[in-house]
């Protein structure tokens, strides 16, 4: 799992991302993003450049507190609208192929 | 009447308020303008004529029995990443054909509750992943001044729409400029708000700590208006801020005596094309004739803003679009296993941009490469962010350009992601800092096509840069 670790800065296992992205490549995709994302990869290096010592990560611009709502139950979507949209449903729930045989 | 489509929001409010024309016959104009252009623009991707001829006879009908609202039965048109219930959202991507959205956005509900209605949804980069609305599935968005030119994006469907006077005004979203640029590349108004300001509640995801709705108008004071009806507190959105939405149209003054417009060296790049630096140097002038006090600004970290963003924003993407899988909604390709399932899905649903993103995003998440790529560029994110308050502490806005060139040839930049996202310079840090800009036009370049003045304010400080745009537009307008 960890062989990427190992690799040079600016090369991407483009085939073990797309695995963890759950989402197939064509062959000619995966040389492509390679090369190309390894060209954004190598800009990104200038990161490196900085000494970030002492700064603290902002994961969000606009300070706000932790948003809390009292635990009520409320109106939410209706199930059928809400199986409207499933590209296959079967008595009233979401379908898809079988996980265990 | 005819061309009422062409007419700003307040002056078709002036019309229907002293009953010299109605909302039927204003949606009638749209729809014929947008019958009679939009295959030259293709910016409308659906049109939902019935709907919104029929919303706007009720507008009329209420109208007739007393009701005052300014706005009832004006017409806007949407980007097609905000969810109108009962109307399909595709994003412009494959994967979501068909989809239909099961509940308004909430600003969505905010403008309807002001009375406007909706006719169409307009194109867009697919996820709003772009800066040229070339990555969609309906085909590129054509720039009205120049049909081989690209329209900027990710809401260049928006942009085209206005500026090509087939929409009264529209709505977008810009998470790394994707309002402010495609109204600076075809000539009309578009403003991001600060974070927060409009609830992000029906607006897909794309990078959830970036993306604002915002609207995109012919002139200024329709995009004060747009504003303060898209606004609001929204228990929805945990990121909704809790604050009283200012009346942004109130100030009509041209006179910037007292303001302090900040210049920021590092917006003028070098290799930025000389017509579009004269041009915002000569709008920076009119500030100045109408009061303003000019002063130097730094804002020193702006070289490392496209890495940080396109780190933090790819990250972010990769998360929300896992969603995308084939089995809630969507268009989906059957496997024999639910992974099998997935990976067929997304590899047919989702465009290559798309696809580079969540691959780059994916990259810098995984384990071994976090701390490098992902917390370090949020470190840096508060470098931004320190450098904005800085500036702010100097001045009350900061005047600098959209992007270093006008729009572009189409096709010209596709096969190379990288010169693409290096246009993003002067817009993405507003995004990440979370603070407010404003495009307005300001002149042509040699080739005739549009440049936009890009104003920045602090926190909130949307008032600020409305003033500053409104003035410059009534004085060069």
């Amino acid at each position: 799992m960890n062989n990427e670790k190992s690799e040079n800065e600016g090369a991407m296992d483009v085939d073990h991302m797309a695995h963890l992205a759950r989402m197939y490549l064509d062959p000619e995709q995966v040389a492509e993003f390679k090369n190309q994302l390894g060209e954004v990869l190598r800009y990104v290096e200038k990161l490196q450049e900085l000494d970030l010592t002492g700064i603290e990560p902002t994961a969000h611009a606009i300070p706000v507190e932790n948003v809390l709502r009292s635990d009520e139950v409320r109106p939410c979507l209706d199930h059928d609208a809400a199986l409207d949209n499933a590209p296959s449903s079967f008595q009233g729930e979401f379908e898809v192929p079988s996980i265990i045989d | 009447m005819g061309d009422l489509q062409a007419k700003t929001i307040h002056e078709l409010a002036d019309l229907l308020a002293s009953g010299n024309c109605g909302a039927a016959e204003i949606t009638s104009d749209v729809l014929a303008a947008v019958d009679a252009r939009n295959d030259g623009l293709n910016a409308y991707i659906a049109l939902d004529a019935e709907q919104a001829l029929a919303d706007a006879r009720s507008a009329d009908d209420a109208r007739a029995k007393g009701d005052t609202r300014p706005f009832l039965g004006i017409p806007i048109a949407v980007k097609d990443v905000l969810n109108i219930k009962g109307q399909t959202c595709t994003c412009a991507s494959a994967i979501l054909k068909g989809y239909r959205s099961p509940y308004d956005a909430t600003c969505i509900a905010n403008l309807r509750r002001a009375g406007f209605h909706f006719v169409g949804r307009l194109n867009m980069d697919e996820f709003a992943m772009g800066g040229s609305t070339e990555n969609s599935i309906y085909g590129p968005a054509r720039n009205p001044r120049n049909s081989e030119y690209v329209t900027g994006g990710s809401s260049g469907g928006s942009a085209a729409a206005v500026a090509g006077e087939i929409a009264v005004a529209a709505i977008g979203s810009d998470t790394g400029g994707s309002i402010r640029q495609p109204a600076s590349f075809c000539g009309c108004v578009g403003l991001k708000p600060t974070y927060g300001r409009v609830s992000r509640y029906g607006l897909v995801a794309f990078a959830s700590s970036l993306d604002q709705v915002g609207p995109l108008t012919r002139d200024v004071i329709d995009a004060a208006i747009l504003l303060e009806h898209l606004s609001g507190h929204d228990p929805m959105d945990s990121t909704s801020i809790d604050q009283p939405v200012p009346e942004f149209g109130a100030d009509a003054s041209t006179s910037l005596k007292g303001m302090r417009l900040g210049m920021p060296k590092e917006y003028f790049v070098d290799g930025m094309d000389p017509d579009v630096a004269k041009a915002v140097r000569d709008a920076v002038d009119v500030c100045a004739y109408l009061g303003a006090e000019i002063v130097d600004v730094s804002l020193p970290h702006t070289e490392y803003a496209i890495a940080v963003y396109y780190i933090i924003a790819t990250a972010e993407a990769s998360s929300n679009l896992a969603r995308f899988d084939g089995v809630r909604y969507g268009s989906r390709i059957s496997g024999d296993d639910p992974i099998e399932l997935y990976g067929k899905t997304r590899l047919a649903g989702f465009g290559n941009e798309v696809k580079r993103r969540i691959i780059l995003g994916t990259y810098v998440l995984s384990s071994g490469y976090y701390d490098a790529y992902y917390l370090r560029a949020q470190k840096v994110r508060t470098l931004l962010r320190r450098d904005f308050e800085g500036a702010f502490g100097r001045c009350d806005a900061i005047v600098a350009p959209v992007a270093p060139s006008a729009a572009f040839k189409i096709g010209e930049k596709v096969n190379n992601p990288l010169q693409m996202y290096l246009g993003d310079l002067l817009t993405v840090p507003a995004n990440l800092a979370g603070i407010p800009g404003i495009s307005v036009p300001c002149g042509l370049t040699g080739e005739g096509l549009p440049i936009g003045l890009q104003i920045l304010g602090p926190d909130f400080g949307e008032q600020a840069i409305l003033k500053v745009a409104h003035a410059y537009e009534q004085t060069n307008g």
